[in-house]
């Protein structure tokens, strides 16, 4: 439980940081809220050589919006998340999500950045991003680059991110107003990962599916975006055998570990399980 | 008298004695951070120790190589098996009778087991080194279910007593079998299953689990090589205990053994026997001559130190067709891995396993227990619980509903039919011991009535109806546990600890000005003793709790006891305390007299002083006569007043209880909610009723986090599974349901003020009761039992089973 050695910079502008992450290799990791990184030294699973922390950088935090998108600085934490008007207003599934992850303490240093980039498949924020359709914006050595959520994660700890770029920033179309939306995740306790959990984004008109979309998390090595499943419900009417139909493409994704929180069949049929809640309650807030 | 003179009623107030709700006095350090743990301590040229462990579950050690641990700056030495040898440390003792490997002697038993131990200047470089120590194993394969340890063909786990023929509780049956223990009336027993008109039989598993205190087990050993004397701070809920095996094995006299528990954060059995960081500590303070350090980590203390259960009981009622119970009989497959470090009393391999009849009438029974190594952690300790208490009454508990059910009769009326009546006390169970005291009927039909049993029931039956209508998902489960504890170990005539006694202690020291200081062979981990100690003594002598002080844990200077464990502390420490203040008392009441210029039986006790009969306003108060006992105490008297005593109870205390539980299950997820939980507890004399409701809610805390989750697991290679709190269950406030307390009275005969311990009862009661509604709801699919833990994914397992 104690890390191996490590040296610790912290600097105060984006160009720093990634002038440092150059110049100290490979073996150098971005610190954020520090709650997956500092456990994972502490285990000795992780044991990078040089901490960038990132806290100081006015640069990374903070919500706006630009045109049709809400940008969020990747240093922004769950906890403003949960507290900020534009979010609440524009894009309510991200603070629905929030309020079910970790608890308060972890919350005020919890950043999104951190929550997406770290590529645990346990992480809520990742598969929310894919259903938002949200897209990440990378600063490194050869200057800035954006990457698709959907193409991001690519195995567990595996990202489309280069060693020495740094997240600095999450773009996310602006839902259309009315829309409905849930995150529905199954846990053992407060502060567990999720054993499997869903999130729905959709508009609806006259009671049927206009535009759709479902991720799927910690129940793959990645987080999934359940695309069967939306080609299923896009334009129904949410009929049960439509929703059977749907949800049944959404497991047949699945592919979850056994763990503490149960064998994997436990965990395929609970994002099942999931799923439908999601379903229904984000078609019973989304008007039109 | 006029305005000013105190009522009686104020003048007992002010003494916050034995009823009082008086606040906990040691609250005022813990909630401002201000307690005082071991690992608070720091001492001039401290050193840290940390372990090398074993990752494998069973393999043999072909080499260790710490010279890269050794070369790092810093590292000041790392013993080994080797260097434990020439000691003879390299075994120490269990309390079970058995040995167990200080550091690893050629063979490594369990995954995480000690195999070198790296002293260095801090914990920082300690944990550094560890990772430099290079063992080479050669894998060797595991034995890891207990129903195999006896086969044929199982690996051979204990090689350094693979010829032992008898253990330390009779003869071994195989290689890898420790004991085989019997009580009861076999022939009579099998007889009464013959002809009787009904019979269950169940296999019920108590699961591996751990006491988990929040504090981990730690200590600092400082060896004073110019004195010769041994001072060991340490995590001990028996730290006199502590003192007598460290004086044994180090071979300093136990006069130079200075052995002090500070302020404990949990114990609840995990901190009561020696580990081999106390004995590596110790052995490289000798060797350094410097103090040493060592302060587990959450995971070496989930998958080390002690864990508790892991029992196997297969269950057996027999009754007539009305529901009279006409015997018992219990077989236990016992796990104790890799050594038998048991804490329990020497000549109880098992416990107290034999109070398995728990609060009914059986004529005869019989409990065959064989306990077995595997490739686990030793440990099997009583985790808030009276030696394998928790064990026995969730046998009886569980399969009284499973004869209810085959018997087609409701279990609550069962257990009714059977219970022990309020007149057959004291009472003969069929293995072996005598209840004190008990009125089962009156607080069982107390607890119906307050939970409205039987409109919970028609509840239950509406939504069984609608779920069969498909109506609902949603199922609902109805537990009851009626539970009898054995507790206050014990009369020296059966209960002893390597062969002391365990009786326990008290004395109490009155200062000239009305100050007291008393001191106890028991330990507080967080029970709140010196809160209610104070109230004893303030009743019983008449002096402000607040003017009393109590201390433990300093073998220098409290009087020797066999510590707290098995809610003895109240038992036992209790009465020895009532009964020192007693002789003080007698002796207050000489000097009253002498005070009063009267006979001394022409005074009697008031509240705060003494008074001649007959003429209440001529008094003297507990102040003016220990004043008087310093400065004129009566001729031929000597001066102050102090007491000692050694109490040897007659026989145990029997709380009990009645438990109900009700339960919503989703069973789409297998995610339940406890709608409402109601304890009634029978502690005998309730001396502070805050305290009882505290120790109440955290008992059923833990039995909650038991029954429904909390788990040490193995995987086939045996690997510890989960051993942090991510996945070993410790409910938040988030996921603990809501208590609700209640009590009835029935003081313990033999007990001087009549208390009966209660701090493990809620454990103890808790974990059937759960697990009681958990099966409860899926009995009217067809399920007689349900393995615990209940987690989400087995009862959702269990659901599918049953086509729910
Ligand atoms: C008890 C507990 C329970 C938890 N429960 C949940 C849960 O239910 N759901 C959940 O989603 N999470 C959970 N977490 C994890 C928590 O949300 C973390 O805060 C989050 O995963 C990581 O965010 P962070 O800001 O703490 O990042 P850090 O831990 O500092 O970093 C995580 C990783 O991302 C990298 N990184 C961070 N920021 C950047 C950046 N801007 N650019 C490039 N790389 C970066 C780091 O190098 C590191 O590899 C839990 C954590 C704990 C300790």
């Amino acid at each position: 439980m104690i890390p191996a050695n490590f040296a610790y910079h912290r600097p105060s502008t984006i160009e720093e940081a990634v002038g440092l992450l150059a110049s100290l290799g490979e073996e150098a990791r971005a610190l954020a809220g520090g709650f997956s990184l500092i456990p994972m030294m502490k285990l000795r699973l992780a044991a990078p050589e040089a901490l960038v922390d990132l806290s100081r950088i006015a640069a990374l935090k903070g919500v706006r919006e630009e045109g049709p998108e809400i940008v969020v600085g990747a240093m922004t934490t769950q906890h403003q998340l949960m507290s900020d008007p534009i979010i609440a207003a524009k894009v309510p599934l991200i603070p629905e999500t929030s309020a079910v992850i970790a608890d308060p303490q972890i919350r005020y240093r919890g950043t999104l950045g951190g929550n997406v980039a770290n590529g645990d498949p346990g992480n809520d924020m990742p598969a929310v991003m894919m259903t938002l359709d949200a897209t990440y914006v990378l600063a490194g050595p050869n200057g800035t680059r954006s990457v698709k959520a959907r193409g991001f994660y690519e195995g567990a700890y595996f990202t489309a991110a280069e060693p020495g770029e740094i997240l600095t920033e999450i773009r996310i179309p602006t839902p259309a107003p009315g829309a409905g939306y849930a995150y529905e995740k199954l846990k053992r306790k407060v502060g567990d990962y999720a054993t499997a959990a869903a999130a729905v984004q959709l508009t609806m008109k006259a009671s049927t599916v206009e535009t759709i979309a479902i991720g799927l998390t910690n129940v793959s090595e990645t987080p999934l975006l359940a695309q069967d499943a939306m080609t299923i419900l896009a334009g129904s009417r949410l009929e049960p055998e439509v929703v059977d139909r749907a949800v049944a493409a959404a497991e047949a994704i699945t592919n979850p570990a056994s763990d503490g929180r149960g064998p994997a069949e436990y965990r395929t049929a609970m994002a099942g399980i999931m799923l439908r809640r999601a379903l229904a309650r984000a078609a019973s807030r989304a008007q039109g | 008298m006029n305005d000013m003179t105190p009522t009686r009623e104020e003048r007992e107030a002010k003494l916050q004695g034995m009823g009082c709700k008086r606040k906990r006095v040691e609250d005022v350090r813990f909630t401002q951070g201000r307690g005082q743990y071991v690992d608070d301590l720091k001492l001039p040229g401290m050193l840290f120790g940390d372990f090398v462990r074993s990752t494998y579950a069973h393999a043999r050690i072909k080499k260790i190589d710490a010279s890269a641990a050794l070369a790092l700056p810093g590292v000041k030495a790392v013993l080994t098996a080797a260097d434990l040898k020439p000691l003879n440390l390299h075994y120490m003792p269990t309390l079970a009778g058995d040995v167990q490997a200080v550091l690893a002697d050629e063979k490594v038993l369990f995954q995480g087991q000690e195999v070198a131990f790296v002293i260095a200047e801090d914990r920082y470089v300690a944990a550094d080194a560890a990772e430099l120590v290079e063992v080479e194993y050669e894998e060797l394969p595991p034995l890891v279910d207990p129903f195999q340890a006896m086969a044929e063909d199982a690996p051979l786990l204990r090689e350094d007593i693979k010829d032992k023929t008898e253990g330390a509780h009779g003869p071994r049956k195989h290689y890898n079998h420790i004991f085989d223990w019997q009580i009861g009336d076999k022939t009579g027993t099998d007889a009464a299953f013959q002809g009787a008109d009904v019979t269950i039989k169940e296999m019920l598993s108590y699961h591996r689990t751990h006491p988990s205190p929040l504090e981990t087990c730690q200590c600092v050993a400082s060896m004073d090589k110019i004195r010769g004397e041994l001072t060991l701070w340490g995590t001990f809920q028996a730290p006199h205990v502590i003192r007598t095996v460290a004086s044994m094995l180090a071979g300093i006299p136990e006069h130079k053994v200075h052995v002090i528990a500070p302020d404990i954060g949990g114990g609840f059995g995990n901190k009561v026997g020696a580990y081999p960081g106390y004995i590596c500590s110790v052995v490289a303070s000798i060797v350094l001559g410097v103090p040493v350090k060592w302060v587990e980590d959450r995971m070496e203390n989930l998958s080390t130190t002690s864990f508790a259960r892991d029992y196997h009981m297969t269950t057996e009622l027999a009754a007539t067709k009305d529901g009279k119970i006409t015997a018992m009989r219990v077989h236990v497959l016992a796990d104790h891995g890799a050594f038998d470090a048991c804490a329990d009393p020497s000549k109880w391999p098992a416990g107290f396993m034999n109070i398995c009849t728990g609060s009914y009438d059986i004529p005869v029974a019989h409990l065959a227990v064989d306990g077995v190594y595997t490739n686990k952690a030793p440990g099997g300790v009583a985790y808030r619980c009276s030696f394998r208490v928790t064990e026995a009454v969730y046998a009886i508990e569980r399969a009284i509903e499973i004869l209810a059910q085959k018997l087609g009769m409701d279990s609550a009326e069962l257990r009714m039919k059977n219970f022990i009546k309020a007149e057959q006390f004291p009472y003969q169970s069929a293995l072996g011991w005598e209840y004190d005291s008990g009125d089962y009927h009156t607080a069982m039909r107390k607890a119906l009535d307050t939970v409205g049993y039987d409109a919970l029931r028609a509840e239950q039956t509406a939504k069984r109806d609608a779920f069969r209508r498909g109506e609902t998902r949603e199922i609902m489960g109805i537990g009851i546990s009626f539970f009898t504890e054995i507790v206050g170990a014990g009369p020296t005539r059966n209960c002893d600890i390597l062969g002391i006694g365990m009786f326990d202690s008290a004395e109490i020291r009155i200062h000239p000005t009305g100050g007291v200081i008393a001191r106890m062979g028991t330990k507080s981990q967080g029970q709140g003793h010196e809160t209610t100690y104070a109230q004893i003594i303030a009743t019983e002598l008449g002096i402000p709790a607040d003017d009393i002080m109590i201390e433990e844990g300093n073998t220098d200077t409290a009087p020797y006891g066999l510590g707290t464990y098995g809610s003895r502390s109240t038992p036992v420490a209790g009465a020895a305390t009532a009964v020192a203040a007693r002789k003080i008392k007698a002796k207050a009441q000489m000097i009253a007299a002498h005070m009063l210029e009267v006979h001394h039986d022409d005074v009697e006790f008031d509240i705060d002083g003494f008074r001649v009969k007959g003429l209440p306003e001529k008094r003297k108060s507990m102040k003016e006569i220990v004043w008087a006992a310093y400065n004129q105490p009566p001729p031929n008297m000597e001066p102050g007043l102090e007491a000692v005593s050694y109490y040897d109870p007659p026989n145990m205390t029997y709380p009990f209880g009645a438990y109900l539980c009700v339960m919503d299950i989703d069973v789409d997820t297998g995610v339940y909610k406890v709608r409402r939980f109601y304890a009634l507890d029978d502690c005998g004399t309730r001396i502070n009723p805050m305290i009882i409701e505290g120790q109440v809610h955290g008992g059923l805390t833990e039995a909650f986090a038991v029954a429904m989750g909390q788990e040490i697991r193995y995987d086939e290679q045996g690997n510890v599974m989960g051993a942090s709190f991510m996945d070993f269950f410790l409910p938040t406030a988030v996921e603990t349901p809501v208590w609700e307390t209640d009590h009835t009275v029935t003081p313990s005969p033999h007990h001087p003020i009549g208390a009966k311990g209660v701090g493990e009862s809620p454990h103890v009661g808790g974990v059937p009761c759960f697990s009681n509604a958990v099966n409860d709801a899926f009995a009217f699919l067809g399920s007689t039992h349900i393995q615990m833990p209940h987690d989400h994914w087995r009862i959702w397992k269990a659901a599918r089973a049953l086509g729910a």
